[in-house]
């Protein structure tokens, strides 16, 4: 029970960082069709921008500016990149993305060196919260948890009560009439794109402390975000929602568990031995394969259900 | 005597191929030069698995975020035979170990080619890119058959050799690798004109139309996507042999991108742009990769302008010359060519200074090295150089920006009168034909 509930936490916590990335990449991805590869990136800029933001002037500044500036260069990205090579479509799109990532994990690189940057949680929320069985809850996650749950309720109130929200929601799905309704979609489509830029960095600023803020972190967390909006479904925020906290509790889970398929099997009466055929999968174990799931799911999901788990098309 | 006429391009990079490695032959020890064999086997290597990408990607559209796991399961499945032979459970000749490769690559082909080519475009991507992380996870995970992170070293001295070759220099492994290379090219090349091959062409153009004309684009697909396998395998077959190791390298999602890069920035579709592209990719990451930490952000760098500018990749660049070469007037664009080179120089020049900068700052300063060009040092911390390499970048560009509108016109203007004149029967045509019926 008690790694139970410390384990609902942290795949809570984790889940939720997600959904603040992916829900981002949905909404560009079902808006205008680019699959970008450079949203990771734009996460690991946010912890990045907010690593040095926070060692001049704090990191309460960093919170609100790091994700402004990671607004910026998503709408300079759209504005003079992606309006650029959309004629030449959607693979072009994506291609153009992709390089972008290269590029961008490049620079950063050689901005800030190749090992990982000391951005560390601040002080003031540097504190356990409280005890669970005599695990302890840092202040700091429960603060992820907060700032991702106000996010989640911004975006979602933005989008179903706001004329911009419904404009942006019109555009989703039928441009041309939104277009042909005397709505800017093009302008649309840059702020669409910046928002979920921004997002990512607010992903980052909070999540970039909470795990390692090193260039690698947008390659490893990007095919990761990617799973969870295709199995959340295009088009679909609460789909996005969903997938990502059960993302976040599959991934947090499969560490705990130490069980594997021979295990399973054991309790049936059936016993496996290294000559058993298969004996090397069979006796994996659950935290060895955790790094796997995602990719399995992505797979199957597309697969047999290619328009997600609440999802409105195909991907 | 036919087959010379037609065929003559293909003999003429045979001889360059086999000669080139000369130019580098040490004559005081009587060797040749490691690092251009290896790297022109490497080149061998690359330029099938980009052949065998542009299979995919080219030929019928189908945008693959990992295909290095063909090449890999390839890699993996020849080395798997390797040891086997030396164990001396049956009996294969060194030659035959790519073969050995393809036919792993092709069985893996068909098996994931089951799975993803269910779907096409973007979920095409998605999944592919899902099965190469598959992979590679499990090429970390499993030891059995991927060996773990030390990977399957082998040895390719087999003594089992059909010509009785040992295959202990270099130079012996770079002429197996550029038999295979051709071998696999001229297959790839006599696929694109069967009617699989037209098949994989028109369900990338027209994907209705191809299905009302009977075809089932899923299993056009699939083969497609086999038979890239199989030709992915014969490098990974060829892989093993070059390095004598394979890890899960060979399946990284690192190698998958290459493919891609090379195949969009030479050009996709055609046959010699996913060559060129290699050489070009190999070249950087090779050879610029020695002299500079940053070979990736000029990889990507070119990579994104071709995206943006050239489509058609490199080759598409030179294509687009036809109609005015046909006309006979390519002379007259000579000129503003010129006259755009200095300021795309400078342009070239500012950027690669002040990457270089920026790069020797941070990483290059971690590792202990020095900025320096042609023995005087620079200092990365001073503002001097940062000036410099603004300005240049700056200027450059207004300039080339000034030169682009006058060479725009000027080509316009050739375009225009392009268009009127039908070809005659010149020499320059003649060659220009046979080009064009090669690509």
């Amino acid at each position: 029970m008690e790694v139970f509930i410390v384990s609902l936490l942290n795949g809570l916590v984790y889940g939720m960082l997600l959904f603040m990335l992916a829900s981002g990449l949905t909404l560009i991805l079902s808006m205008m069709g680019v699959l970008n590869f450079a949203h990771a990136s734009a996460y690991m800029l946010g912890a990045y921008f907010a690593y040095t933001i926070s060692q001049y002037i704090g990191f309460w500044p960093a919170l609100v500016i790091a994700p402004l500036l990671c607004g910026l260069v998503g709408a300079a990205i759209e504005m003079w990149g992606l309006r650029r090579v959309h004629r030449n479509g959607h693979i072009a799109e994506l291609l153009f993305t992709f390089g972008l990532a290269l590029i961008i994990e490049k620079v950063v690189q050689m901005s800030w060196g190749l090992l990982p940057v000391p951005y560390r949680v601040p002080e003031l929320l540097d504190f356990p919260l409280f005890k669970i069985y005599g695990t302890q809850f840092p202040a700091y996650r429960a603060f992820m948890l907060a700032i991702s749950a106000l996010m989640f309720g911004a975006i979602w109130l933005g989008l179903t009560r706001t004329r911009v929200g419904l404009v942006i929601q019109a555009a989703l799905t039928h441009p041309d009439m939104a277009s042909a309704l005397g709505h800017n979609v093009p302008r649309i489509f840059t702020l669409v794109f910046a928002a979920g830029t921004a997002l990512a960095g607010l992903a980052g600023v909070i999540g970039g402390n909470y795990q390692v803020t090193e260039p690698a972190m947008a390659f490893t967390m990007g095919p990761i975000v990617f799973v969870v909006v295709v199995f959340g479904g295009l088009g679909s925020l609460s789909g996005c929602f969903i997938a990502s906290i059960l993302m976040g509790l599959i991934q947090t889970f499969a560490v705990v568990f130490d069980v594997s398929l021979a295990d399973l099997l054991a309790k049936f009466g059936f016993v496996v031995t290294s000559t058993t055929p298969f004996a090397e999968v069979l006796n994996v174990t659950l935290p060895r394969v955790g790094a796997l799931l995602p990719f399995l799911m992505l797979v199957l999901i597309l697969v047999f259900r290619p328009r997600g788990l609440m999802g409105t098309r195909d991907t | 005597m036919i087959m010379l006429r037609r065929h003559w391009p293909w003999l003429l990079a045979v001889v360059i191929l086999l000669a080139f490695p000369f130019l580098f032959y040490d004559w005081s020890k009587g060797r040749h030069s490691g690092f251009v064999l290896t790297l022109m086997s490497e080149i061998g290597v690359m330029a099938i698995f980009a052949l065998s990408y542009n299979m995919l990607m080219g030929q019928a559209g189908l945008l693959s975020f990992g295909h290095a796991v063909l090449l890999g399961m390839g890699a993996y499945c020849a080395a798997h035979v390797v040891l086997l032979v030396k164990a001396g459970s049956f009996w294969l000749p060194t030659e035959l170990v790519p073969l050995a490769g393809g036919l792993g690559g092709l069985f893996f082909g068909y098996v994931f080619g089951w799975l993803v080519t269910k779907q096409r475009a973007t979920a095409f991507a998605m999944i592919t890119m899902g099965l190469g992380e598959l992979v590679s996870a499990a090429a970390l995970m499993f030891m059995g058959f991927f060996g773990g992170e030390g990977g399957i070293p082998i040895d390719r001295v087999m003594d089992t050799s059909l010509v009785g070759v040992r295959y202990t220099s270099p130079w012996q492994v770079y002429c197996l690798v550029l038999v295979w290379a051709f071998i696999a090219a001229a297959l790839m090349r006599l696929q694109m004109q069967t009617p699989l091959g037209s098949m994989a062409n028109a369900t990338r153009d027209n994907f209705e139309r191809a299905q009302f004309v009977g075809y089932d684009p899923r299993m056009v697909r699939l083969y497609q996507f086999a038979l890239a396998g199989f030709f992915a395998g014969i490098a990974g077959g060829l892989y093993a042999l070059i390095y004598e190791i394979v890890t899960f390298d060979t399946v990284s999602a690192g190698k998958s991108a290459n493919a891609l890069l090379a195949v969009y920035i030479g050009g996709a579709g055609g046959f010699f742009g996913p060559i060129l592209g290699t050489i070009v990719v190999v070249l950087l990451q090779s050879g610029v990769s020695l002299l500079s930490n940053a070979w990736l952000l000029y990889v990507g760098v070119l990579f994104i302008v071709m995206v943006m500018y050239a489509p058609g990749g490199l080759i598409g660049l030179v294509f687009m010359h036809m109609p005015i070469w046909r006309a006979g007037r390519m002379r007259e664009l000579l000129v503003p060519y010129v006259k755009a080179f200095p300021p795309a120089l400078l342009v070239m020049l500012g950027f690669v200074l002040l990457v270089e900068l920026a790069s020797f700052t941070t990483i290059g300063a971690a590792q202990g090295k020095k900025f320096s060009i042609a023995g005087n040092t620079i200092d990365t911390l001073a503002p001097m150089p940062w000036v410099v390499a603004f300005a240049a970048l700056v200027l450059g560009g207004l300039w080339l920006r000034r030169e682009a509108r006058g060479f725009r016109e000027r080509w316009d203007a050739l375009m225009e009168g392009a268009k009127g004149v039908k070809p005659a029967s010149d020499p320059k045509i003649q060659i220009a034909k046979t080009q064009e019926a090669m690509s």
